[in-house]
């Protein structure tokens, strides 16, 4: 499994190599081309002070008197057509039903171990398994109701998967309202061109909520669970609470009597069916994670596994989208609907093995090196770009587990034209769309595209740096 | 809907009302230290302002007994270590709308984050004690939108109610003191000489109360202490008036009673009785100084058992 040559200059999604605008593009690139510099300049400070005004922001720990931050949004769109885009939906929703009917096997049966796919140390010396999961039957089966997927493109454009994200995902808001801002800024743009609306995510994400209720409920009841104001994504979880009408608790605001969880409200208690969570499974329940939370909400754990409530995403889905489970992913697919993948893994090395540790170590300037555990892009080396000392220092963090750590090829991801400091330039970007399982699989046409900002930079984290672009699907 | 929510809104129409409320009371002080005076000092009438509003200990213990204009003017506008200066309680309006920003209308969340970050955004430098007037202007009319955007986006709902709840128990406890204010500067004034009344102090306070045009409209009597008292403590059709405020206080109420509320309605209603059938002849032994700090402690009240029944606060007995 070595890696596809890496090609000197990353594909583009708006020009071919020598230089073409691709189909999906024409239209836009017409006008841009048009559009002087100066007004680009002012259509984004508008769109900072309107962000700033509607209070999109992510807030920063320890900072006080609101200053929450900005996302920077790039005025830009990131651009599919209807064509790239089924071709991408099919190989999600195929990955999306192996992930959860992988997480349903190793809660009960465990065929894929017995089948030798994957070895049982994997899944329990795995601090991300669950063993208060083991035997519970949740509703439908499924454990992942919510998935954002991470996907980039590299080499001549092709599709790959970065990282599945199976606990709580986030940025959907900024998806919802990335688009909401192009349309105020550039109404123009969307007369010109037919985009796949994306406007109807939070109507989807109720009615699967409400399709994975407990079994005999008629109109469940559905919260979404935030840990806080304080918290960084606190935006996002106001937001869809509000465009799903449904209410947004914290910790404190519910309790479990009779083994049926409730809500504080001004007319006394009232029944609580599908709970929404943004807050990690550490901390849902005092009584069975860590004690120490006050976040969660004591009993809920024996509320859930007596199926009186439904948790989404379930308990212990992290066991699937650990990055050391990640390469086999592929196997998964086979395994459990006997396809092949419709989407490709980045070639991945697992360090815990003797020959991916030797090789590694062998070619750490070429590399990327993530920790099992890592998230934000922290923990990371990039070898072409670090220098030695720091290729020297992670040389031994490895050395000294290398259990914790996955090494892969430094991918060329694709650049998109980004509106920066010096004009119109290519910045590298990714893509997460999110898939939502309940009675069915939907996904809304798109997802996040994420920028990072800096020449050159692969990292597209909101936390170091990155930003974030409407994307859109072109009907056809 | 959440007892937790419920507090945030309530809250949200708190810290609003007592912005504008605050705005309004430095108004009258602010216009009189322009005006010709004749006995009462200056630095008289900023104690008695800081002493009504309960904020005397907090300032005596950084200023001591220094009551220069600027001084007090910048502690009740724009002080950040004074939690209720004008400054905090709109970041505290807006705190509380972020708390809750899923359950207000998206035009209510916008109008108070602006707000507060246009005041952040301008004090110290538009916004001082130097520039009070343009600052009390703008708070007035921040309240104005704000109000405005309340009525036209948002639910009536139980949220909505327990806004309004805050909002009145906030408005008659800030008039209310307003008036204490000017009746302790009054009494102050009085050397024991008969003397004519001042009708100027008076009638800035109607206007600051955007009461002077009704005043005329409605009241053949001239600016006098006790008729300006009646007025605003006793109109039910004056919007900032004391019965106005405890008539929608009980109607609001009435609106999420609950099977615990029943005491906290009825002293709604006592509240609202004896200003829907006082006159100054019914004020009692203390007169209108006694009457009013009956109304706040009443208001007080009220505000602990609401957040006792509806609100999920525990309350030391």
């Amino acid at each position: 499994m070595e890696p596809a040559a890496t090609p000197v200059v990353p594909c583009d999604e708006m020009y071919t190599a020598d230089g073409q605008v691709r189909a999906p593009y024409s239209v836009y690139s017409d006008w841009l081309i048009r559009e002087p510099e100066e007004a680009l300049r002012q259509k984004r400070a508008e769109a900072d002070s309107l962000f700033h005004r509607v209070g999109i922001t992510f807030a920063v720990y320890g900072e006080q008197d609101g200053n929450e931050r900005l996302i920077p949004f790039d005025i830009v769109p990131r651009i599919l057509s209807a064509g790239e885009w089924r071709q991408l939906a099919a190989g999600l929703r195929q990955r999306v039903q192996a992930l959860n009917a992988f997480i349903a096997d190793i809660y009960h049966g465990q065929d894929i171990l017995r089948a030798g796919v994957l070895s049982p140390e994997q899944i329990f010396c795995n601090n991300q398994y669950r063993p208060e999961m083991q035997g519970l039957d949740v509703p439908g089966g499924i454990y992942a109701h919510i998935a954002g997927i991470d996907v980039v493109r590299a080499g001549q454009g092709e599709f790959y998967v970065l990282e599945d994200n199976l606990r709580v995902p986030s940025g959907v808001s900024y998806m919802l309202e990335d688009r909401k801002m192009m349309m105020r800024l550039f109404p123009e743009l969307f007369a010109l061109n037919r985009v796949a609306p994306v406007e109807h995510y939070p109507d989807r994400l109720l009615e699967n909520l409400a399709s994975v209720a407990p079994t005999g409920v008629a109109a469940p009841v559905v919260v979404v669970l935030t840990p806080g104001a304080h918290n960084s994504a606190y935006f996002e979880h106001a937001f869809l609470a509000q465009q799903m009408g449904v209410e947004l608790v914290e910790g404190q605001d519910l309790f479990v009597r009779g083994g049926f969880v409730y809500m504080r409200t001004t007319q006394g208690p009232q029944r609580v069916d599908v709970i929404y969570r943004r807050i990690d499974d550490d901390f849902l329940d005092p009584l069975v994670f860590r004690s120490d939370s006050a976040l969660g909400v004591p009993g809920l754990m024996s509320a859930y596994r007596a199926g009186r409530v439904t948790i989404a995403n379930a308990i212990g889905t992290g066991i699937a989208d650990d990055k050391s489970i990640y390469p086999c992913v592929p196997d998964m697919v086979r395994f459990y609907l006997g396809e092949e993948p419709l989407l490709a893994n980045v070639p991945t090395r697992v360090l815990r093995k003797p020959d991916d540790l030797a090789y590694t170590l062998a070619h750490l300037d070429e590399l990327v090196v993530k920790e099992v555990h890592g998230a934000g892009g922290y923990g990371m080396l990039i070898g072409p770009t670090a220098s030695q000392a720091e290729r020297e220092d992670f040389r031994l963090r490895i050395l000294a587990a290398p259990e914790k750590y996955i090494a892969q090829p430094t991918l060329a991801l694709s650049t998109c034209p980004t509106f920066v400091e010096q004009g119109v330039a290519p910045r590298h970007i990714d893509l997460r769309p999110f898939v939502l399982s309940g009675k069915e699989i939907t996904i809304v046409p798109g997802g996040l595209t994420r920028v990072a900002l800096r020449a050159g930079s692969l990292v597209v984290n909101s936390s170091q740096g990155g930003g974030t672009k409407d994307t859109w699907v072109l009907e056809d | 809907m959440l007892s937790r929510t419920a507090d945030h809104v309530y809250w949200l129409g708190r810290y609003a009302e007592r912005a504008e409320n605050l705005a309004r009371t430095l108004d009258v002080q602010y216009r009189l230290s322009l005006l010709p005076r004749k006995s009462t000092s200056e630095g008289v009438g900023w104690g008695l302002t800081l002493s009504t509003l309960s904020f005397a200990d907090a300032y005596g213990a950084r200023f001591g007994d220094n009551h220069e204009a600027h001084r007090v003017i910048d502690f009740l506008a724009f002080d950040r270590e004074n939690p209720s200066s004008i400054l905090n309680c709109l970041r505290a309006a807006r705190e509380n709308a972020r708390a809750v920003r899923g359950s207000i209308s998206s035009e209510m969340w916008e109008t108070f984050n602006a707000t507060w970050l246009e005041a952040r955004g301008n004090a110290p430098n538009r916004f001082s004690a130097r520039n009070v007037a343009e600052f009390i202007e703008w708070v007035k009319y921040r309240a104005h939108l704000a109000r405005g955007v309340v009525l036209g986006s948002m639910l009536r709902d139980e949220g909505y109610h327990f806004m309004q709840m805050g909002t009145f128990l906030e408005r008659a406890d800030g008039v209310a003191r307003l008036l204490r204010i000017r009746l302790a500067c009054e009494a102050a004034d009085n050397t024991g000489e008969p003397v004519t009344h001042d009708y100027l102090p008076w009638t800035v306070l109607l206007r600051a109360l955007s009461a002077y045009e009704i005043f005329r409209r409605v009241s053949r009597d001239r600016v006098t202490p006790m008729h300006v008292v009646e007025f605003a403590a006793f109109r039910p059709d004056v919007p900032r008036s004391l019965l106005r405020s405890a008539d929608l206080v009980f109607d609001n109420l009435a609106a999420v009673a609950n099977t615990r509320s029943g005491e906290t309605q009825r002293r709604a209603g006592v509240l609202h009785a004896m200003l829907r059938f006082g006159t100054l002849d019914t004020l009692g032994a203390g007169g209108a100084e006694a009457f009013l700090q009956d109304v706040i402690t009443r208001v007080g009240d009220l505000n602990d058992r609401i957040g006792r029944d509806f609100l999920g606060h525990v309350v030391p007995t």
